[in-house]
């Protein structure tokens, strides 16, 4: 069974028609990149994936749950899905340990001994592990990132959805977000990104979608797809890339 | 005809501002629960409650405080309700500061990022829970300084209450100007007065967004 599936997903936005029937169908395991122009839906097709915006028509399954937008669904959801976002989104008067721990223990009840265990577990795993006292203003654009990822990864979720994570970085700090990435890839975790790092979507990734539209335009291998796109579209957005 | 010295009138002044600082405290502090009460209200995402928040804030911050205290005083009366001066002047300076109250904090939560709540959401919090632990703590700092601003408006309003009869700071004043024939030294030492109580307040709400601004 797929990990995530969406069938003939509608979404609007008032008029806007952004997602037009979008099927996908993604296996644990598999790192999954959404390459696209600005305004081709890449966003909200994540965000619909984790209950965060809502849509009209079509479904969408996780794990075969039904995905829905309703309070109580989106938190059991978040037990299975964790997001990272461009902006880090850390909590700023709490410390990288407990922005790490806010959730292990008040949403899964865990002790404090327990969930300070894991943060500086998920710490080591993403190579900060003496920050754990540290406020996230005073870390680095790529450290706040990786912490972001650590915060997720306390959850111990199913799958992964990154929103442009390396985009709003320093050139030089893209690299040690992206290898924190491609070590997650290999322990066998799910990954779905919304990138625009080609290079990591060919080298790491199983598989790219290219949205265009509002619609899943051209899908495959990663590196067939990157190496010879069939439509036009594709064609000119990775020259355009390049 | 009774003489006051100078003494007598800046101890008569100093007394009555006891007064005016307990309707104060009692004011703000009743203004702070009521619009903490409010704002929570507001934050769910009834639209119903909503509207009536904000009905609420429009009518008391677009009518003037002195005719909201008429309204306590005067008409609760007739309604039958008997209401002392210092309740009245209370339950005025309540809801007028509450009012506005709930308008600054409002502006302090709409700062915070929407992705504190967004992050909040994927990580399984409740709303209780991220109002709780995400979004006071942080909306908090910011609201302190602007809090500590309004608090000389209250300070200041309190003196209407010395028209229906509430005998504070200014109503003295107008005793002793009444008794001396001497409105210069007896207003001046009243303003005095209230610009003691309002300055160090508003110099510790500059102080307090120097705070914020700096360990952000
Ligand atoms: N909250 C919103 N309200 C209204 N319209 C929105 C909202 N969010 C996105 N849109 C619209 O939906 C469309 C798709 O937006 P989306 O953010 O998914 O694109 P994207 O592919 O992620 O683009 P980018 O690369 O710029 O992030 C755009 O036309 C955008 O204007
Ligand atoms: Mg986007």
């Amino acid at each position: 069974m797929s990990l995530v599936n969406l069938h003939q997903v509608h979404k609007y936005y008032g008029d806007n028609h952004v997602l037009k029937g979008i099927d996908l169908d993604i296996q644990a395991g598999e790192v999954v990149s959404i390459i696209g122009k600005s305004g081709s839906g890449k966003s909200t097709l994540l965000r619909c994936i984790n209950g965060l915006e809502e849509y009209q028509q079509g479904g969408i399954t996780l794990d075969g749950k039904e995905v829905t937008t309703e309070d109580i669904q989106v938190r059991c959801l978040a037990l299975s899905v964790g997001m990272i976002f461009q902006n880090f989104n850390l909590f700023p008067h709490m410390t990288v340990g407990e922005n790490i721990m806010l959730a292990p223990t008040i949403v899964l009840k865990k002790s404090k001994a327990e969930a300070a265990a894991v943060a500086k577990a998920m710490l080591e795993k993403v190579g900060l592990a003496e920050k754990f006292d540290s406020y996230p203003e005073k870390l680095s654009g790529g450290q706040q990132q990786r912490v972001a990822i650590a915060r997720a990864l306390a959850m111990s979720p199913k799958v992964l959805l990154c929103d442009e994570i390396t985009s709003a970085l320093d050139p030089e700090l893209v690299g040690e977000v992206l290898k924190v990435l491609e070590q997650l890839a290999q322990e066998g975790m799910t990954l779905i990104l919304v990138t625009h790092e080609m290079n990591f979507a060919r080298d790491v990734g199983n598989r790219v979608v290219f949205m265009h539209q509002g619609k899943v335009w051209e899908e495959g291998d990663s590196k067939q797809l990157l190496s010879s796109p069939q439509t036009d579209e594709l064609k000119q957005f990775i020259g355009a890339v390049l | 005809m009774i003489q006051f010295s100078n003494y007598d009138i800046i101890s008569n002044l100093l007394f009555a501002t006891q007064w005016t600082i307990l309707l104060s405290l009692a004011a703000f502090v009743g203004g702070t629960s009521v619009a903490l009460a409010l704002t929570a209200a507001r934050l769910t995402r009834n639209s119903l409650v909503q509207k009536c928040v904000h009905l609420y804030v429009e009518l008391f911050q677009g009518t003037p405080l002195l005719m909201q205290m008429f309204l306590c005083f005067f008409g609760l009366s007739m309604l039958g309700y008997e209401i002392s001066a210092w309740s009245a002047a209370i339950l005025s300076l309540t809801l007028f500061t509450s009012a506005f109250l709930v308008e600054i904090w409002r502006g302090c939560i709409d700062t915070l990022p929407k992705g504190q709540w967004e992050a909040s959401r994927c990580l399984g919090l409740s709303f209780l829970q991220t109002l709780r632990f995400i979004i006071l703590p942080q909306a908090i700092r910011v609201a302190l300084a602007p809090t500590v601003g309004f608090s000389v408006q209250v300070v200041k309003g309190t003196a209407l209450a010395s028209i229906i009869g509430f005998v504070e700071l200014t109503k003295v004043g107008t005793m002793l100007n009444n008794a001396t024939f001497e409105p210069f030294k007896v207003f001046a030492l009243v303003a005095l007065i209230y610009f003691a109580l309002c300055y160090p307040l508003s110099l510790y709400s500059k102080h307090l967004e120097k705070k914020f601004h700096v360990s952000r």
